[in-house]
């Protein structure tokens, strides 16, 4: 009895790990099949991505459309925390994100994600307090107390510059502000665009102009591994996008430039 | 300090949107953590010994690891063991695991503050043990019980702020996106404030109220 017990759980188990073998086999087929695209975002980062008026808007946000479009099916946008948020499309929470995310070998290794081509350039900036002065270069951090916003390439870049005194790491970006305007920080280091739209919000803070920390980083859209067909879809979309100028319309939309 | 009224105001009926997600999630994750707790709390004090042990390792579990940490591993962990759950499911099954952990305790002192005598009297009048556990111990326990199980719903409206670690739109999340919309932390945060205690300080107020009328000395409650 036992024993017909456990083949039977074994068998159990067997036509468990075929189902979840063959759901997960083509990222295409399984998106199309479903009707919709699910789509992770920490929708805290604008302007690639930000809650207005609680709803998501945002570069990003158009981008994943687009996306949807070209695969024929319905986009959920859907809000996540930045930490966390790679786990989350690991274990399948989601298809893709889209979170302004910089294209990075040690991200590729850790979570098993293929990246898009580039669709965005970006790089790491410094804000600092309207009037302080003290700051003209990436050097200058030297000495000083800088936030960035934890497990980004912002708090890569802070840490690869050598002699801050303390990186002080915050779940949002606006928390670092907080702190650089009540002068518990020195400098804040973000994604130069995100620093340019924050600054627009609250006029107490701006990017050093002409700083920046490290190489240029491209922005990917990362999927798993085994969804890799996926990607041939998006890099059309990015691709067809810059041809047909909807790309740069976008970027006017949302970055001013 | 940074207060702007302006974005206060455009803030508000936002967040009165996420507080309704946070009563809603609280009042259904209380509900269902308020049965299973009278349940652990009735295990708690059985006299089989297996049913004793297994409802004091579950609350022995829950209570010694932060809700935050189980939340992650209902949200994050399962998919891998194949058990993918939405982010509310993962919320509210993880803040009413918790709670059941915490009402059982609360069951459990009540039924034991309900006097021997009682038990002995009803067992020699004829009754079983569960219809002396059923009409007699419960029906003096829950009474007992009320006062902290009204702070219990306290505590859960403002634990369930955990919940917004797996980005469901809260009252603290909420907040939060906010937050980042307007790059201001202090004024959204405000109202963030205001509406939780507006929801919790009616509830502190009702509780106080049930200790007084249950027991004007205080005796009874005080080794709940």
């Amino acid at each position: 009895m036992q024993k017909r017990i456990a083949c039977g759980l074994g068998l159990m188990l067997l036509v468990g790990l075929a189902l979840a073998g063959w759901v997960e086999a083509g990222g295409v087929e399984r998106v199309k099949k479903a009707g919709v695209l699910k789509v992770g975002s920490d929708v805290t980062y604008p302007p690639f991505e930000v809650m207005q008026a609680g709803k998501p808007a945002g570069f990003d946000v158009d981008m994943a459309q687009e996306i949807a479009k070209a695969l024929g099916v319905k986009l959920e946008y859907t809000n996540t925390a930045w930490d966390g948020i790679f786990a989350a499309l690991k274990v399948g929470k989601f298809d893709m994100l889209l979170s302004g995310i910089s294209i990075t070998e040690e991200r590729k290794k850790s979570y098993d994600l293929v990246f898009s081509d580039p669709y965005f350039l970006s790089g790491q900036g410094v804000g600092v307090r309207v009037g302080d002065t003290r700051i003209k270069s990436a050097a200058d951090l030297r000495g000083k107390v800088v936030g960035v916003q934890i497990n980004t390439t912002g708090q890569a870049a802070a840490e690869k510059v050598g002699g801050i005194k303390e990186i002080k790491k915050y779940e949002q970006l606006p928390e670092a502000y907080a702190d650089l305007k009540a002068k518990r920080v020195d400098a804040v280091v973000a994604d130069y665009p995100v620093l340019v739209a924050n600054a627009k919000e609250d006029k107490k803070f701006a990017p050093v102009k002409g700083v920046q920390l490290g190489e240029p980083e491209k922005l990917g859209i990362p999927v798993r591994k085994e969804d890799a067909d996926l990607m041939t879809v998006v890099n059309q979309v990015i691709a067809d996008l810059k041809k047909s100028g909807r790309y740069d319309r976008m970027r006017k939309k949302w970055f001013g430039e | 300090m940074d207060f702007q009224l302006a974005i206060f105001l455009e803030a508000f009926p936002l967040l009165l949107r996420g507080a309704w997600v946070t009563l809603y999630l609280s009042l259904i994750s209380t509900s269902i953590g308020m049965i299973l707790g009278l349940l652990v709390g009735v295990a708690r004090v059985s006299r089989l010994r297996g049913i004793r042990a297994t409802a004091t390792v579950y609350t022995e579990v829950i209570r010694g690891t932060p809700l935050l940490m189980q939340l992650i591993v209902l949200y994050y962990g399962l998919p891998s063991v194949g058990i993918n759950l939405e982010a509310v499911a993962a919320g509210i099954i993880g803040l009413s695991a918790n709670s059941a952990a915490y009402v059982g305790e609360i069951f459990r002192a009540g039924i034991q503050s309900v006097g021997r005598g009682q038990r002995e009297a009803a067992l020699a009048s004829g009754l079983r043990r569960l219809q002396t556990m059923r009409y007699i111990i419960l029906p003096q326990a829950f009474r007992l019980v009320l006062p902290p199980l009204t702070n219990e719903f306290v505590t859960m409206l403002k634990d369930s702020s955990l919940v917004s670690t797996l980005a469901i739109a809260e009252l603290l999340r909420t907040g939060r996106e906010i937050v980042a919309w307007k790059v201001n932390v202090f004024s959204p945060f405000a109202g963030v404030t205001l509406l939780y205690l507006a929801m919790t300080l009616p509830l502190t107020q009702l509780a106080r109220h049930l200790e007084r009328r249950i027991d004007p000395d205080r005796r009874l409650v005080a080794h709940l």
